[in-house]
């Protein structure tokens, strides 16, 4: 039995599977529509979500499977006191997969050893949040053709924002990728990323604080939203909260083909105005991470078209 | 000055100079009934000063403690007199239960009776991280 904690719990070819079976999927829907029949995906939910739940609770009715769950603490025992331990030692005897969302950091990893049946990382906290990557990686795939030789501009809340941690983890397995960080000094990338994942990968990377600068350069943006949630000080967040705003001025200088990529929700950080610029894929990647989070959840039971 | 030599029992040898006390707490030995001896600011020619502790009696000593705090003590198993044991220490690859994560935002933080797993990520710099949650815990601070 396997779990799906981190990203780097996977190999860079089981991700390329996945994209590979996501794509199969894709093109011949109908032949995975019954494929986990009587099974069922538990969606643990102990922090608001629109994308990722729905996300997983599609992909699993697609594949022909069945869903259980929560998606608010207040609605679970939690909120009588119950530990994240007991709650999955019970979800256990419910469902055959679990999808987990925690604002704690590592809940996932600590739901995954008291575990009986696979476990997903659905994000904790400002820590990972893997299946965006995953989706992420799909659409980058779809988008540019290839995973490798790509410089991708990875811009906003660095510190907090746990898809930007996840992606570079994955993305920095492959040649000639370079990541350019824009960020203010506050939310600048986690030391434990820089030089744990970056430095000891040997990928060249750079820091700025100047988005405009950095575009002309870019194959890929990724933008972020600053996220309440992770502040104690509000006043902190206010001062930070629109700290790079993506509009079509800014988007004047850039190669034809960028990409730009959020992970979603936004805020301020992407004007609508940009939605219809054929440059903006971030609607593209919510129709994307159904298809590789089916393609996970099958790799994950162990089901074999 | 002169202290007894042991007959039976461990000196912890080539302490940084300064932590002793702090080894003395980490270790517990103020629970110990048997003569301890802490000797500070000897003179070492590897070190210049270094802290020696003598414990006359033979006891299970925390390896991994001891490599944690600081990866360059040795320590002597003494019996009849003679070292019959000289353990050079390096940093454990997991300390269990010797730290506490410090983030806030650690599921440790909340979860009642897990574990606190640290990793060593760093052997030069003797860095630990937190397996839940990757927060930094510096060896030996």
């Amino acid at each position: 039995m396997r779990h799906f904690i981190d990203i780097a719990d996977l190999t860079k070819e089981e991700i390329e599977g996945l994209i590979t079976l996501a794509e199969d999927i894709m093109r011949h829907p109908d032949g995975y529509a019954q494929i986990c029949r009587g099974k069922k995906l538990a969606t643990l939910f102990f922090e608001p979500s629109t994308r990722t739940r729905l996300s997983f609770e599609a992909a699993m009715l697609d594949l022909g499977g069945a869903v259980l769950g929560f998606s608010q603490a207040d609605s679970s025992s939690v909120a009588k006191g119950e530990s994240v331990s007991d709650t999955i030692r019970t979800v256990c005897y419910y469902a055959d997969i679990i999808a987990i969302r925690h604002p704690k950091e590592g809940a996932p990893l600590l739901a995954s050893q008291r575990s009986s049946v696979p476990v997903i990382n659905a994000g904790d906290g400002g820590h990972n949040h893997p299946t965006q990557t995953l989706a992420d990686l799909l659409t980058i795939h779809r988008e540019k053709g290839r995973l490798g030789n790509l410089t991708i501009g990875l811009c906003g809340d660095l510190k907090f924002g746990r898809t930007v941690h996840s992606l570079i983890t994955a993305m920095s397995c492959y040649e000639g990728v370079k990541f350019i960080l824009i960020s203010p000094e506050e939310l600048r990338l986690p030391g434990y990323v820089r030089h744990g994942v970056l430095a000891g990968k040997n990928v060249e990377w750079v820091e700025t604080r100047d988005l405009e600068c950095a575009l002309p350069e870019l194959d890929i943006l990724y933008m972020t939203r600053v996220q309440k949630e992770r502040f104690f000080n509000e006043a902190d967040y206010i001062r930070l909260k629109d700290s790079f705003i993506l509009d079509q001025d800014k988007l004047k200088n850039t190669k034809p083909d960028l990409s730009i990529l959020h992970p979603l929700p936004r805020v301020n950080e992407i004007s609508v105005k940009v939605d219809d610029d054929p440059r903006a894929c971030y609607f593209k990647q919510v129709e994307y991470g159904k298809f590789i989070r089916m393609a996970l959840i099958m790799m994950l039971l162990e089901v074999q078209k | 000055m002169n202290i007894d030599g042991v007959t039976n029992g461990i000196v912890i040898d080539h302490i940084a100079a300064g932590r002793s006390m702090e080894i003395y707490h980490y270790l517990k030995l103020e629970k110990l009934d048997s003569c301890v001896a802490i000797i500070k600011n000897v003179r070492s020619t590897k070190y210049g000063k270094k802290d020696i502790i003598k414990i006359d009696e033979i006891i299970d000593v925390d390896l991994d403690v001891l490599g944690y705090l600081d990866p360059h003590i040795t320590v002597n198993i003494v019996r009849d007199g003679k070292v019959m044991k000289k353990m050079n220490l390096e940093p454990p690859r997991e300390l269990k239960n010797i730290l506490k994560c410090k983030n806030p935002r650690c599921i440790t933080t909340t979860e009642q009776e897990i574990d606190q797993i640290f990793r060593l990520v760093n052997e030069e710099t003797c860095s630990y991280r937190c397996v839940y949650c990757e927060a930094l815990a510096k060896g030996g601070d």
